[in-house]
């Protein structure tokens, strides 16, 4: 069924098609569509959920840890302020191996007070341990979902997951999304079943203490599931392609780069409005191509060295930025460039802070930019700021 | 499961685990003052606390020395003692 809804919308049927059974919520804006559709389905009995309320994000984690620890599938939804407040719990979430996925609609972190897009929520969890997969459109937040489950569940990768679209951009614009019949998705994710599960009878030890002798191992295995993951991405996607019709790729999306000679890498919503620019530009003859980031956790780094070690230069758009530093998805792509025979000038474009529009025009100067050339000393500019040119180098401050 | 996804998930008892050596003072029960209530028994986190003879006794391969016994007890009778260094 072919249906016109917003992203919001499409996380709620994902997590109802996943036959989610335990959904611990806590509303925020832009996410709180989401959870008032499931509510919708819960209380109308199309969904047999068992939804809980509860006081706080940090609870709502809390919630779905022992929702999963007791073997449920488990969802829930956040954004901003609310993922910040799980912070400590999504540790909990990956550390206990537990397969939760989560939809995060990606917003600015205050103050100054913004529900806008930016990524800098999502990348500030990077070190947590959950899968993070960005989304482009309505359509693929409903089957990463979907693939979240399939991935996460598998026995040797067993790490939690969020399905990130952004805020508003995707959230609240209505797309035509195709929703897969209920006897496909099931076909495609077979029910959850754990070795271990917290119920009587069967007694086990959760969240123990692991002296130095241990811990290091558990936390390696985190690592190796992680890893493990990029490759069962792949195939999840491959069998999602059968079963249901739709993929995306895996980790990176290459778009045109064949013959480029300068690539842009970007991820969420922005990808869709590069595509048109690199289009229009390859239309003027013009060699520009681009990389959708699909994954940044596991980060692609060989698929993306593939793409753009021959490439002269490749710029990174960033929705976020680490002060004192640079971009996140500037500092990682460069980190995995870095001693690769010819690797190409890495250059970084801050765009869309705080829910500011990337528009074409504003892809085009980015690509004309990388087009040119690497000018002055600067690696890292920001784009778009107001009464400064439209890409303006940080250069002369210390390492800019 | 592949030990790589092993989770930190113990189906055995921590009984192995002995926390005594963390301790810096341990609780010393006055019996004599004892009236048996086993408030410390109730109390004690660490179950370290045992019934013998309807009395208190403390597992010092166990008790971290919180001083959560001496604390609760309503008669007063027991005293925690720095340990001496061994």
């Amino acid at each position: 069924m072919r249906k016109l809804m917003t992203g919001d919308h499409a996380a709620a049927y994902a997590a109802k098609l996943a036959r989610v059974q335990v959904v611990p919520v806590y509303p925020i804006t832009p996410q709180t569509a989401i959870v008032e559709k499931l509510s919708t389905f819960a209380a109308n009995g199309d969904m047999q959920a068992k939804m809980i309320d509860v006081e706080s994000e940090h609870t709502a984690m809390a919630a779905c840890i022992s929702a999963s620890t007791a073997g449920a599938r488990t969802f829930t939804a956040t954004s901003s302020q609310g993922l910040s407040l799980m912070h400590e719990l999504l540790f909990w979430a990956s550390g206990s191996r537990l397969p939760i996925v989560m939809a995060e609609v990606s917003r600015a972190l205050a103050p100054p007070w913004s529900i806008w897009a930016d990524h800098l929520d999502v990348i500030s969890e990077r070190d947590t341990g959950w899968i993070q997969i960005f989304c482009e459109s309505n359509q693929e937040v409903l089957d990463t979902i979907l693939m979240l489950y399939r991935l996460c569940e598998m026995e040797d990768v067993m790490l939690p997951a969020m399905a990130i679209m952004d805020a508003f951009v995707l959230s609240h614009t209505m797309e035509p999304v195709q929703i897969p019949g209920q006897h496909r998705v099931d076909e495609f994710l077979p029910p959850y079943s754990p070795e271990f599960v917290l119920k009587a009878g069967t007694p086990a030890v959760f969240g123990s203490v692991a002296k130095p002798d241990t811990y290091a191992e558990f936390r390696r295995g985190i690592d190796v599931g992680m890893r493990t993951a990029a490759k069962r991405l792949v195939e999840v996607e491959e069998e999602c392609q059968r079963k249901l019709g739709r993929s995306y790729g895996g980790l990176i999306e290459e778009y045109r780069c064949d013959g480029a000679d300068v690539v842009l890498i970007a991820n969420g919503s922005v990808v869709s409005t590069a595509r048109y620019v690199v289009n229009q530009m390859r239309q003027e003859g013009k060699k520009v191509g681009l990389v959708k980031l699909r994954a940044f956790r596991p980060f692609p780094a060989s698929e993306l060295v593939k793409v753009i070690g021959s490439k002269s230069t490749v710029g990174v758009l960033d929705r976020s930025y680490s002060f004192g530093n640079g971009g996140a998805l500037f500092t990682e792509v460069r980190g995995a460039a870095y001693g690769r025979a010819g690797a190409p000038r890495i250059k970084d474009y801050v765009a869309g802070i705080g829910g500011r529009d990337i528009t074409p025009e504003v892809l085009r100067a980015v690509f004309d930019d990388l087009l040119n050339g690497p000018r002055g000393q600067s690696d890292i500019a920001w784009v778009g700021l107001k009464d400064e040119p439209l890409i303006k180098g940080i250069g002369g401050e210390r390492d800019g | 499961m592949p030990a790589s996804t092993k989770a930190p998930i113990a189906t055995a008892t921590s009984k192995a685990v002995k926390t005594g050596s963390w301790r810096v003072i341990r609780p010393v029960f006055d019996l004599d003052k004892c009236s048996g209530c086993l408030t410390c028994w109730k109390f004690c986190p660490d179950v370290a606390v045992e019934i013998v003879d309807g009395r208190p006794k403390v597992n010092y391969d166990y008790c971290k020395g919180c001083g959560i016994c001496a604390n609760e007890c309503p008669k007063k009778c027991v005293k925690m003692i720095r340990q001496e260094l061994e």
